[in-house]
């Protein structure tokens, strides 16, 4: 497996920019590391089985749910952790995790806080993936290198950067590398082919194919029917794992979207679960799609 | 003078900084750039592109002055302010009166531009946020000459303090979409119409309003305000027979002062933008992104941002709603670091007092906004001799401002 994530597509030679195609080349040798996120999906390849991505914002509602939420969230099913991490001005983000981000800054809330967080969760917990997303303003605050640091040490494992294009990427991209954070990239339904071998030559982990033109949270029941023949474009050009999120709401939806793609990321609806029925309505509903995942392929074969 | 300085931002659109673009070093960042989703970066590609074709293009040009001259009301005047002048009994102070202008401020003249550019790339549908809501009437102005339908995402806040504007917007035809989240002001209608514009790239244009934004917004709003300094520039030549010494326009994204600024920058002609000090900078409440903020990223351009340690974005404050924004044009963060422009702050009081000298002075109702520089030009103008000039942007008239003025200045007529 490690192997395999050797991405020979790196050295295409319509990526965007000299500067991304040396630092990808430079850099190449940092794919083949052993990680948590490539054992983890070599586990389930074993298993034919997509995994279960919970978003949950770092914080949300406050410090103590919120650390309790993400102890738990294994268990229940999630197989990779994307844990938010809060900015006031999330512009790609729909109400519900506008709404998260603000009920953990409100009780206190702080990027540093939210390394704390995944350093408590790693010490319990040394399978599960842990992946921050969220936007760049805070991490230039906290100091890139400062951040990039406290992340490896806390056991993160990848970053999932909003507001940070390839463009503007390859030096972050480099150090992250250099310290075993995968950067995943986000690919849009707008993405060309020229952008995507730029986003996928600095990526790392899995691939994070955003399901529709919008912000999160929308209710897009239907994103399965789609996204097949982009899935499989992207397939072709990346041995990554790929990811789809935004818009998976429910079980149907989730178990739709599992026969079709390495993994399911679901946000919005477990943010709002968490708001509307707490703690354990948030672990039911991770309950329930984890068992939809499951039983995916098998009802399909 | 830098004779580089007209040639920003340079093609990854940066104002400043070393060409390593790398992050972490900040030494050798610039301002700008284009921070946005993925979902965004092909079509504000594609709008670079666009953009620099038309402009390129001697019919979409022919058609931009054609309106600028019978629908805007172009050139606005220069104007020989005697009576403040003699008020300061110092420098000379000239208005620059885009105050003249079709719709009441500056912000047409870069509504106008990008919706033709719109038009031309066949976007069927415009958008666009605003604080004080003269951006806002703006686009809905061209929407309506265009025949294009526009939504307007406006903080709830500026819409209770701005409802002449609400309604002017309304009646043109837009559909004004009250943004609640945040602070329900300009930085969060602006996150919202980043919101709509993600979920509908096939057939939309984002008309941001000020200097600020991903690249190329900076620079093609820039352009397209440009035209008031080029035209001031020719107007004291043709009078005067010289250029201005100083030039002083507020800032809250900074387009007019750009607009202003961008024809002198290779000459040898201070600068001087004005920021809301709100209540008083030691007060923490202001909008003063360069005198009281630090340098981050936000709404698609690195800059100077008011912002807390741990980079949350705080809270904006201004007495006028077209200043009241935590950040800055980029192209401003890099003329203040590199010293050719220097930035200073005025208060919503002293902005009040120069709103009620303009009036009694000139006969003039200034925009709040204006008012800002107005009063720091007094300032100016007091400790400066008879030889010099100083031409202030007036960027708008004061009418939408009435409420807040009469509360303010006329307390007893407020209630009556």
């Amino acid at each position: 497996m490690s192997v395999s994530s050797l991405n020979t597509d790196v050295l295409d030679t319509d990526v965007l920019s000299t500067e991304v195609l040396n630092m990808s080349n430079s850099n190449t040798e940092a794919l083949i590391v052993d990680s948590r996120l490539t054992r983890r999906f070599a586990a389930l390849r074993v298993e034919n089985r997509a995994a279960l991505v919970t978003y949950v914002m770092a914080g949300d509602p406050d410090p103590e749910t919120s650390r309790e939420l993400l102890e738990r969230l294994p268990a229940a099913g999630a197989d990779i952790i994307e844990l938010g991490m809060p900015f006031s001005d999330p512009m790609a983000d729909g109400v519900a995790i506008q709404r998260a981000g603000q009920r953990a800054l409100a009780n206190g809330q702080s990027l540093a806080r939210t390394l704390e967080m995944a350093r408590d969760f790693r010490k319990r917990d040394d399978e599960t993936p842990i992946v921050l997303m969220g936007y760049l303003n805070p991490i230039q605050r906290f100091g890139e290198d400062r951040f990039l640091q406290a992340a490896a040490d806390a056991g993160v494992d990848g970053l999932i950067l909003v507001d940070l294009p390839p463009e503007h990427g390859a030096s972050l991209t480099a150090k992250a590398r250099d310290l075993g954070l995968a950067r995943i990239p986000l690919v849009a339904p707008t993405t060309p082919p020229e952008r995507l071998s730029a986003l996928l030559a600095q990526g790392d982990g899995f691939v994070y194919r955003i399901a529709f033109n919008g912000v999160t949270g929308s209710r897009r029941p239907d994103i399965a029917d789609s996204l097949g023949e982009s899935l499989i474009e992207l397939k072709r050009r990346s041995p990554l794992p790929v990811a789809v999120g935004f818009g998976v709401r429910d079980g149907e939806t989730a178990a739709a979207v599992a026969r079709i793609a390495d993994a399911v990321v679901v946000g919005s609806a477990l943010v709002e679960r968490l708001a509307e029925s707490g703690l354990e309505g948030a672990l039911g509903l991770t309950r329930e799609l984890a068992e939809s995942i499951d039983g995916a392929r098998r009802g399909e074969s | 003078m830098n004779s580089m300085m007209t040639d920003l931002p340079d093609p990854h659109g940066f104002f400043g900084g070393s060409s390593n673009r790398g992050h972490g070093d900040p030494q050798r960042l610039g301002y700008g750039g284009r921070y946005v989703a993925e979902t965004l970066m092909p079509l504000i590609g594609e709008i670079e592109t666009a953009y620099d074709e038309a402009r390129a293009d001697p019919v979409f040009r022919a058609r931009l002055q054609e309106l600028q001259r019978d629908y805007v009301g172009r050139a606005t005047p220069l104007y020989f302010a005697e009576r403040l002048t003699e008020h300061f009994g110092g420098a000379r102070i000239y208005l620059k009166r885009e105050d003249l202008n079709h719709t009441g401020a500056h912000k047409i003249n870069n509504a106008l531009g990008q919706a033709l550019l719109a038009q031309r790339m066949g976007r069927q549908r415009l958008i666009a946020e605003t604080g004080a809501g003269m951006h806002g009437v703006a686009v809905a102005t061209v929407a309506a000459r265009l025949g294009l339908p526009c939504v307007i995402y406006m903080g709830a806040t500026d819409i209770q303090r701005q409802q002449p504007n609400v309604q002017r917007m309304h009646l043109l035809g837009a559909e004004i979409v009250p943004v609640h989240s945040g602070t329900a002001t300009l930085k969060d209608a602006m996150n919202e119409a980043l919101r709509d514009w993600v979920a509908n790239v096939d057939d939309t244009f984002y008309i941001i309003g000020t200097v600020a934004g991903p690249a190329p917004y900076p620079r093609m709003v820039r352009d397209f305000q440009s035209v008031i300094g080029v035209e001031t520039r020719e107007q004291l030549l043709a009078t005067q027979g010289r250029l201005p010494d100083t030039l002083v326009a507020c800032v809250g994204g900074g387009s007019n002062a750009m607009g202003l600024f961008h024809a002198f920058l290779d000459d040898d002609v201070a600068m001087v933008g004005v920021e809301a000090a709100g209540e008083g900078l030691e007060s923490g409440r202001h909008a003063a992104s360069i005198n009281g903020g630090t340098p981050g990223i936000l709404h698609g351009n690195r800059t100077y941002l008011l912002q807390d340690d741990d980079g949350q974005i705080r809270d904006a404050h201004s007495i006028s709603a077209g200043l009241d924004y935590p950040g800055v044009g980029p192209e401003h963060a890099h003329l203040h670091d590199s010293g050719r422009a220097s930035y200073v702050a005025v208060t919503d009081d002293e902005a009040l007092e120069a709103v009620a000298l303009c009036c009694r002075r000139e006969g003039i109702l200034p925009a709040l906004e204006s008012a800002h520089a107005l009063y720091h030009a007094g300032q100016l103008a007091a400790a400066q001799g008879p030889d010099q000039v100083i031409v202030v942007c007036l960027s708008g008239r004061g009418d939408k401002d009435m409420d807040t003025i009469t509360r303010q200045l006329m307390p007893e007529e407020a209630e009556s």
